[in-house]
């Protein structure tokens, strides 16, 4: 039997370096909200290791009081699944941020996706360059005026949501920055996932792109634009809890329960754990309502299950034990 | 030519070359790697260079389609594949065309007149058929029709297609080798029974067309000689043949095992250095753990990763993927963690020839990344001593905590030669510096005073939780640090720590003349050619010539200018345009260096190096 893991709080889990992320940020929401959730994982804290690239998020490491690695700009995910693949026991979570994952290392982000190995990626989306002083980044809006786009950005944005789910993101989660409670629960969620688990933090940047979520995440609106959904039960949004989401042919559509004899059953009960993306790509693409929660969640079969079945298969089909077995097989001749 | 059936002789032989070439569909590779097998299990020494185009299958009969596959066999000590051949074995004219250079004058060639059509000899620009236009008349020539033997000899074999029969006319060619150097078939039957195993037909079509080669050789008295070559004298122990890349990641598999650690590769495809993963993928058995990656800088950093959490950790690539790992190679350095980089070198600049051999990529090696960050680099220098360096790579970064970059190139990776076994228990310890339990004031980077080697902490222990990066750290806490007269001080200890490796490496040693008039300096691959020239030279009576080869490039070995000053001249040979020898100046620059480079793609050929060695001696 294993050792109980000892109770922890989320002081245990503070380093002792100071927090240099500029004052406001949500940044720092993001590493309470991790320091609380993780007392509440069971795991032993010497199991935890947070890998990162660049960026401002990729400070997040030094901040932890856990085994980290601040890596190199994108690279992230490969290096977090080298140290999977090392040691499965461990629970391993990328910090990225959306410059870090979608453009230098785009690469990585959705071929870590597609493997579907057992770790937890975080992925600090300010829709700016946050480091290297105010530049558009690959999910800043088209006409979005920054230091490399004077006169408006040129370049259509990516949707984190999307190419998750086009490169097979088995779980995918959006939460906004301002509200730690949920992200709380969120990286708990996370962590029980068995599989590659994604979650995009709506992360306000006060320095160079302050307000981009506001429309919907501002404390006195956020109800009525953002629906944070939760699986098995009806996404039902709303300050007066009277919007909901139905299905409308092939698109999905924002009615008001009551109106037009529309009840509470006709809402569409969420289901995160289909095998088919379809329904999550919709509600990923939403705008209004803004959706929030865990999207998608379908169990799958990860790299390390495979990996592992195939070596102990292979152990058991071979007579190699030590690799003296090996040189000294097949074709060798003795000289006197 | 000769034309006159000749009375069968037999003839003793130290050594012989041997050269198959056809389309690069033909099939050439495992007829010339089918012969040096058998040759070598009848006890000669053996070294082998394949020479293949970049394409997989280049257009029919064309001049560049042309794959080659050179066998040197002998009674004697083989150190290379040597240049100029005895027999050329010509599948088509292009073959025929693009190597009848290197046949020595006199010299056998044999060729399936079959593929000498009008099509194919204007494929290979041939304007008049060289088989009639005595452009031949300095060689001996077998003329042998090959393709329809083959067609005829198959048949009674029910299930084959036309495109199968025509492609076992290599073993027909084989077959025919096969009885004029007095080898058995067997050998290459046994394969045959083993790799077709669920295809009865393909087993009988090939043994019958290797057995009817053999016999027709035998029994139409078509061949001019016949030789034998008797079993060389070796040291005495159990061999096998191995390749230069089976040896590199077998050497890693001893290390792992001695270690005790588990063997981690991340790697991304690339030509010539891929059988490195292809031999690691199947051995699982050992716990090898194996990650193909998107591409090469997953491959490095993956492995950066397992070797955090512990892994004896590798990547492997060639040229170009080396430029793209640079950067996390730098992180692995700044980090101090232990990583090896295989880079087995081919032709560059850019994509460059992917199939030829070159040594260009050494001052990538040595400064191919930014700021200032030196780590170890060895070299191979033999397809069988793959396997040590490749150990002695894993043993140094794991003793010193830092990479180490192993330099091979496709000339070693690819060519074989025998291998007296190694096993494990009597290779040298490794040690580590692996630190389970922490203590007041510990950090990560305490440093052992000897080595300079930090301490290894691993995911999973506890009170040891730290984090690492690439930012630079404070010399003593390891947390991050701006302070400039740190970064100067960090700065020197990495490299200190790596110019320390110099107390734990062996010396560099001098063969043939111990002092004298002229030193000829080589590092990796060139060993063979240059160790046979400067043997030739020595055995003509030129006893003032040493030879000292180098397989450590940083550090140098510490007794380096020792040696040196004990010859009036120095000439250092490579197959670039002068790369070690620019590193000698940096180190030993009291000495004049006279350089021989060559950057064709090719090994040094015999000649070319004794010209050049007897024009310095006199």
């Amino acid at each position: 039997m294993e050792a109980a893991v000892k109770e922890y709080t989320y002081k245990d889990f503070s380093s002792d370096q100071e927090v240099r992320w500029c004052p406001g940020c949500d940044d720092y929401v993001i590493l309470r909200s991790m320091q609380k959730a993780l007392p509440e994982m069971g795991v032993k804290k010497e199991d935890v290791v947070f890998i990162s690239g660049i960026g401002c998020s990729s400070r997040f490491p030094y901040y932890m009081d856990t085994y980290g690695m601040h890596s190199i700009h994108g690279r992230a995910p490969a290096v977090a699944s080298g140290v999977k693949l090392a040691n499965p026991d461990l629970s391993v979570w990328v910090i990225t941020g959306d410059g870090d994952s979608m453009a230098i290392g785009g690469n990585h982000f959705i071929h870590v996706l597609r493997r579907n190995l057992d770790l937890n990626i975080i992925l600090f989306n300010n829709e700016i360059y946050g480091l290297t002083k105010g530049q558009f980044s690959p999910t800043s809006l088209v006409g979005q005026k920054t230091k490399s786009s004077p006169y408006g950005n040129t370049q259509p944005p990516f949707s984190a949501g999307e190419l998750a789910l086009g490169a097979q993101a088995r779980f995918f989660a959006r939460i906004s920055g301002n509200t730690p409670k949920e992200m709380t629960q969120l990286f708990i969620e996370a962590e029980k996932f068995k599989g590659t688990s994604l979650i995009e933090v709506l992360q306000n940047c006060p320095i160079f792109n302050d307000g981009c979520f506001t429309k919907f995440t501002d404390k006195a609106v956020r109800e009525d634009q953002m629906l944070y959904v939760e699986h098995g039960k009806p996404m039902i949004f709303g300050k007066e809890r009277n919007k909901g989401l139905v299905l409308n042919g092939l698109k999905l559509e924002t009615v008001t329960i009551g109106e037009n004899n529309i009840t509470e059953q006709d809402v569409l009960v969420h289901n995160a754990k289909l095998e088919d993306p379809t329904l999550h790509q919709m509600l990923v693409r939403l705008e209004y309502p803004m959706v929030t929660g865990i999207i998608r969640s379908f169990d799958d079969v990860t790299l390390e299950e495979r990996e592992d079945a195939l070596t102990e298969q292979v152990k058991s089909d071979s007579n190699f034990t030590k690799t003296d077995d090996l040189f000294f097989s097949g074709d060798i001749y003795s000289v006197f | 030519m000769i034309t006159a059936k000749e009375e069968v002789k037999q003839e003793q032989l130290e050594a012989v070359i041997i050269r198959f070439v056809g389309d690069s569909g033909d099939g050439m590779q495992l007829t010339g790697t089918q012969f040096s097998d058998t040759s070598a299990m009848f006890g000669n020494d053996v070294a082998t260079f394949p020479n293949y185009p970049a394409e997989i299958r280049a257009p029919q009969g064309s001049l560049y389609g042309v794959s080659g596959f050179q066998v040197h066999i002998g009674s004697v000590e083989i150190s290379t594949p040597g240049d100029n051949v005895d027999l050329l074995v010509a599948m088509n004219p292009a073959g025929l065309k693009t190597n009848l250079h290197a046949l020595k004058p006199g010299h056998t060639v044999i060729v399936d007149t079959d593929a000498f059509s009008k099509k194919n000899l204007e494929k290979a620009l041939y304007e008049s058929n060289p088989l009639e236009d005595g452009s031949l008349e300095n060689y001996r020539v077998i003329e042998v029709a090959m393709t329809s033997l083959t067609k005829e000899s198959l048949k009674q074999v029910e299930g084959l297609d036309n495109k199968s029969i025509t492609r076992s006319k290599n073993m027909f060619a084989l077959g025919m080798v096969y009885w004029m150097y007095d080898r058995s078939p067997e050998y290459t039957i046994d394969f045959f029974n083993k790799k077709f195993k669920s295809k009865p037909q393909i087993i009988e079509a090939n043994t019958k067309v290797l057995n009817a080669g053999f016999y027709f050789a035998e029994t139409l008295e078509l061949i001019p000689n016949a030789y034998t070559i008797a079993p060389a004298k070796m040291e005495a122990g159990t061999y096998r043949i191995i390749m230069g890349n089976t040896a590199t990641a077998w050497g890693f598999l001893a290390a792992a095992e001695k270690s005790g650690l588990e063997l981690f590769l991340g790697s991304y495809p690339i030509t010539p250095a891929s059988d490195i993963l292809h031999e690691l993928v199947k051995h699982k058995h050992f716990g090898v753990k194996t990650l193909q990656a998107e591409d090469e800088i997953a491959g490095i950093t993956s492995a950066i990763g397992a070797s955090f959490a512990g892994d004896l950790a590798i990547t492997t690539t060639s040229g170009p993927g080396l430029a793209l790992k640079g950067e996390a190679l730098g992180l692995a350095m700044m980090i101090e963690l232990p990583l090896v980089v295989v880079d087995v070198q081919r032709g560059g600049p850019s994509t460059g020839l992917p199939t030829k051999t070159e040594q260009s990529d050494l001052l990538q090696a040595m400064y191919g990344r930014n700021g200032e960050s030196p780590i170890i680099v060895i070299a191979a220098s033999t397809p069988a001593n793959c396997f040590d360096y490749a150990y002695e790579a894993a043993k140094l970064t794991l003793e010193h905590m830092t990479p180490v970059l192993l330099l091979t190139d496709g000339y070693i990776a690819n060519g074989s030669a025998p291998w007296k076994i190694k096993s494990v228990e009597n290779m040298p310890e490794i040690k580590n510096n692996v630190i389970k339990e922490g203590h007041e004031n510990w950090h990560p980077y305490d440093r052992n005073e000897e080595s300079l080697a930090r301490n290894w902490a691993i995911p999973g222990s506890s009170g040891l939780e730290h984090r690492v990066g690439g930012l630079e750290k404070d010399r003593v806490t390891g947390n991050v640090s701006y302070i400039p007269d740190n970064h100067e001080f960090m700065t020197k200890i990495r490299a200190e720590k790596v110019k320390r490796v110099q107390n734990y490496i062996p010396d560099l040693e001098t063969e043939f003349a111990q002092e004298g008039d002229l030193l000829v300096v080589g590092w990796g691959g060139t060993y063979g050619s240059l160790h046979s020239a400067v043997k030739q030279m020595n055995d003509d009576g030129y006893s003032n010539i040493g030879f000292a080869h180098f397989n450590y490039i940083n550090p140098l070995p510490k007794n380096t200018a020792e040696i040196f000053k004990k010859f009036k001249k120095i000439i250092v040979c490579e197959l670039n345009s002068g790369q070690f020898v620019q590193v000698l100046r940096i180190n030993h620059d009291e000495f004049e260096y006279q350089q021989l480079n060559k950057v064709q793609g090719l090994p040094f050929a015999n000649l070319e190096l004794t010209q050049k060695f007897k024009s310095l001696v006199k």
